[in-house]
Formats: structure tokens, sequence, C-alpha cells
């Protein structure tokens, strides 16, 4: 009897244990954004943020180029979440509704696209942007992330395209409603939820990417936020980590928070697909 | 009108066709501009980079002379680089190293969360969900900041535990500079891999584990005899994933290579490519080294894209 509550005095502990370890860096972001700089640069670290302060937040608000960085992550991610919705929609009810010659190829490149790695297209990613001239331009950038969400969005929404029984459309066209009606009626309400879930995925991915911004957004004034807080971070030189903790804070919020909405499809998706087999 | 039987069934078969027609174009134009997409903006990027990889293209080039074709002259260059060498070696095994963690880690929390009671169960999950969430960027500069060899937390308590870490710089030394990257990418990898083998873990019948139990398994037993085997596609898929994503890490190197990492010793594969090519102008070997790393990707791919093709249908 000893023996199994110690075992599980200790499986308690182990849990505390990665809880504490998993939120302790966010919470330590957090609390180092509220306080004095004084008391970061003191010998003792205090753990929470009294005496606090909101001086470091107004500095971030204060940065050249923090408010056109918003501006233009704000905007980058709104065209991508937008226009991949629509794209990846229409191409997951071809793949999901419709037989056709080349549907089976094109399923097999959307999953073989997803593999092959952002980080070694870079290079030419910015020599064909720089010839299209659209380096340092947000329709460019735009570009770039569209195809980078799309073959996720395409490959989850025809899921649930799919899960949407045929009859359902039909038993509406029956009963004297157009294709078109059928679709807004009976389809739409059904893909809702694959459609919040896979633009803020997208949202996520867009808001938080660094590297291709880093490169096709190379001039101050066009960088987005994940760009700016480098560049800030940099600047700093580890003299001011309440102010690179204000603004890492302030991109990671909407962030968490849209993430926390969404996980559940996320992992229950990705669950139905590798249990089903 | 009086129809006739005729005439009208003639014009019926005829617009029924029509639509049938207009139903076989519907999902070319459906995909159209999904199509239209990826062949434009990232198929001939593809495309391109293979060209780049085969040709001379400097900062001459770049400034509009033609680029010469050179064969295969880039490739031999780097692989004729020991540095090159270097950097696939650690790329290589930064990956694998960090992959075995982030499973053995992810697993023990997993099988945690079965064990634990329901409160403390809900709170880990919403702690790893938070873990999770962070953007890569904004967690590497908190964690840089916890490694900050001022001011930072661990040199703090690493004092207080009585070692002599007042001043200490983690990324001075390769080592240290790996293990502190390591650090960042295991924590960002474990929360999905950790929470996804512990949602498999609860679809696993109870009576084949009980069954186990009255034949007289204990718990390693049951688990190694049990779980593990019935969880293995499922392992097999996590590892897959993380094995791409780790293979590919840059801003985690990137941003503490800003921060005071040596960088000819701390690269890996992508940062090297990105710091040649965007860097020193040389657009062809940068190309040469991006290809080879696509081309090991694909390659580790295939298991990954053999399972999900088993287990989906197209």
């Amino acid at each position: 009897v000893t023996a199994s509550r110690r075992s599980r005095v200790l499986t308690y502990g182990a849990g505390v244990l990665v809880l504490l370890i998993a939120i302790f860096p966010v919470y330590w972001m957090v609390n180092t954004s509220f306080r004095r700089a004084i008391d970061i640069q003191s010998p003792d670290p205090s753990f929470f943020p009294s005496p606090g302060t909101l001086e470091n937040y107004r500095k971030v608000f204060d940065t050249e180029f923090f408010w056109t960085a918003a501006r233009n992550s704000l905007m980058v991610t709104l065209l991508t979440v937008g226009l991949a919705l629509l794209v990846a929609f229409l191409a997951a009810v071809a793949v999901s509704r419709f037989r056709f010659r080349g549907r089976k190829s094109f399923i097999v490149a959307i999953l073989i696209i997803q593999m092959i790695p952002a980080e070694a297209l870079i290079i030419s990613f910015f020599k064909v942007l720089d010839g299209w001239h659209l380096i340092n331009t947000i329709i460019g950038l735009t570009l770039t992330y569209l195809v980078f969400v799309l073959p996720f969005m395409i490959w989850t929404l025809r899921g649930f395209v799919a899960n949407v029984p045929r009859e359902l459309e039909e038993a509406a066209m029956v009963d004297g409603s157009s294709r078109i009606r059928a679709f807004f009626t009976v389809t739409l309400p059904l893909v809702a939820p694959g459609l919040v879930a896979t633009s803020i995925f997208a949202f996520i991915l867009t808001w938080n990417e660094f590297i291709y911004a880093l490169v096709i957004m190379n001039r101050p004034e066009h960088q987005t936020l994940p760009v700016w807080l480098q560049a800030f971070n940099e600047g700093a030189r580890g003299t001011d980590w309440g102010g690179v903790m204000a603004g890492s804070t302030l991109i990671a919020i909407p962030v968490i928070a849209f993430f926390l909405l969404v996980q559940r499809w996320v992992t229950s998706g990705l669950l139905a697909g590798a249990v089903k087999g | 009108m009086a129809t006739r039987v005729g005439s009208p069934t003639r014009i019926q078969i005829g617009a029924a066709r029509a639509r049938r027609r207009r139903v076989r174009g519907l999902p070319y134009l459906l995909v159209a501009p999904a199509a239209l997409l990826l062949g434009l903006v990232l198929a001939y990027p593809l495309v391109r980079l293979g060209v780049l990889s085969f040709q001379e293209y400097g900062l001459r080039q770049q400034f509009g002379a033609p680029a010469d074709w050179v064969g295969l002259d880039n490739f031999r260059r780097i692989l004729g680089d020991g540095e090159f060498w270097s950097v696939l070696w650690r790329t290589v095994l930064f990956c694998l190293s960090t992959v075995a963690l982030t499973m053995g880690v992810a697993l023990a929390v997993a099988v945690l969360l079965t064990r634990v009671p329901r409160h403390l169960r809900l709170a880990m999950l919403s702690g790893l969900l938070l873990a999770w969430a962070m953007p890569p960027l904004t967690a590497t500069v908190v964690w840089q900041w916890m490694f900050d060899t001022q001011y930072g937390l661990v040199n703090w308590l690493l004092t207080r535990l009585g070692g002599d870490f007042a001043g200490h710089s983690w990324l001075a030394e390769p080592l240290s500079f790996y293990s502190v990257a390591a650090i960042i990418v295991v924590w960002m990898g474990v929360p999905f891999v950790a929470i996804t083998l512990y949602a498999a873990m609860t679809q696993i019948p109870r009576d084949v584990v009980e069954a186990a139990a009255i034949d007289g398994a204990g718990p390693w037993a049951r688990f190694r005899d049990v779980t593990v085997p019935l969880l293995a596609p499922i392992i097999a898929i996590l590892t897959a994933l993380s094995i791409l994503w780790n293979f590919r890490v840059f801003t985690q190197i990137y941003v503490l290579q800003k921060a005071g990492g040596v960088t000819e010793e701390t690269n890996v594969l992508g940062v090297y490519a990105y710091r040649i090519a965007i860097g020193e102008n040389r657009f062809d070997t940068g190309a040469a080294v991006a290809i080879v790393m696509v081309l090991l990707t694909l390659l580790l791919t295939l298991v990954y894209l053999r399972q999900m093709v088993r287990t989906e249908e197209l």
C-alpha cells in the first residue's frame, strides 16, 4: 500500500513539474513585460510584476515601425486567410464531390507539396518575386503565404466536404431548391466548422511566419511584426528585455487566443486520420 | 401547349447532355485557381531552384549578366567542401537527437496524462496547449532571455544551486549553443506529440489492457507489449513528422546566432543556404545546398507518405 501511495505521489509531482515547465516561459514573458527596467536588471529576479509598470508597452508603441509592422501583418494575414479560404474551398469541393481525370494526381501533388521544406525554397522565391517586382510588397508576401497554406487547407476541407451526405443536398434539390441554393442552405452550414478551423490555422501560420517575411520584406517600413520584433531584439542587444518581452506578448496574445479556439479540430482531425487505418 | 413525344425528348436529351458537359467542366473550373496558384507560385520557384543549381549565378548575374550553365559544378563544389559536410552532419545530428528527446519526453508526458487525477490532467492539457500556441519567434526570444548572460534566470538559478554561472555565456560555445536550441525545439515540439499520443492512448480498448493484467503482465510489460505495439502506427507518423520539422529548423538557430552564437560553427542546412545565397549573393551554391535539402526531405517523406496513402482513401 505504501509503495503504491508513493508512486501516486511521484506521478502527481511529475505532472505538476510538466505543467510548470510548459507554462513558465509564457508566464515569464508576460511577467517581464510588466516590470521596471531597474527590477529586471537586479541580481535577484522577482517572480511577480510588483511594482509593475506599463512603461515597456508605451515604449513599444512609440518604437519606429511598430505600427506599420502591425498594419502590414494584419493586411497580409487577412488577405491570405480570405483568399486561401475561397480557393481551397473550391478545390476541396472539386476533389470530394466530382470524379474527374487528374483528380488523383492533384491530391498526391497536394500531399507531396506539403513535404517540401519551405526553408529550402527561400532563395528561388526571392529570385522569382524579384523578377516579378514583388519584393517589399504585400502582394508578394501574400502570394507566398497562400501557396504554403493552400495544400493543408485543401486536404483538411476535403474531409469536411466529403462528410456532408450527398443525399442531403439532393433532397434539398428535389424539394425545388436550385443547386446553388441547396449548396448555401445545406452544404455550407455543415462545412462551416471546417472553414473556421482551417482559416484560423492559416491565420496562425501567416501571423507567425518569420523567415519569408525576413527575406521578402527587407526594408524596415515593410516589416511584419515578427521581423520587427527580431530587429528590435537585435537592436536592444540584451539591454531592454522589458521592451522585447512587451513586444513578444503583444504578438503572442492573438495567436494564443485563436489557437486555443482551433486546437480541438486539429488534434481530432489528425487522430481521425491516423486511427482510421 | 401540348407536347408530342418525339421532338421534346430530343431537346431534353440535348439539354441533359449539355448539362453533363457543363458538369464535366465544372470540377476543372473549381480546381483551376488552386492549381494555377500552386503551379505559378510554388512549382515554378521549385523548377527555378533546380535551374539555379546548374548555373553560375552570383552578384554579376544578379545585375543582369547572362547566367552560364555549369553542369554539376555547384554540386561538385559543395560536396568537395568540408564546411558543407560538417553543416549536414550537424543538421542530421541535431535533428535526430531533438526528435529522440521529443518522442521520449512526449511518450512519458502522455503516460502521465493517463495516470494523474482529472483536475491535474485538465491543467496539464491547458498548459501544453499554451506552450504549443506560442509563436516560434517569440518562444525563441523568451528562451534567449531566460538564458541571458547577465540577468538570465537560468544563470541565477544554477548559481543559487551552488554552481558558478554568474555571467556564463551559453551561446559562445557550439555544444552549449545547441543544447539551448534543443531545449527550445523540444519545448515547442512536445505538446503536439504528447497530446496526440494521449488522445490515441485513450482509444485503446480497456479490456485489452485488463486481459494482459489478468495474464499476469506488470505495468511496464503492459506498456511495452500492449500499449506501444497498438500505438505503433501513430508513433511512426509522429516521428516522421518531427524529423521533417526538425530537419528544417531555422528560426531558433538564426535568432540564437544573432544573439551571440558563432555563426560558422552553428549553421544548419537551412540557415547555411540562406547565408550563402542572400548574405553572400552566391545564389548558385545556395540553390545546390537547398536542392540537397529538398532531396533528403523527400527521401525521409516516403515513409510518411506511404503510411498516409495507406490509411486515407484518396
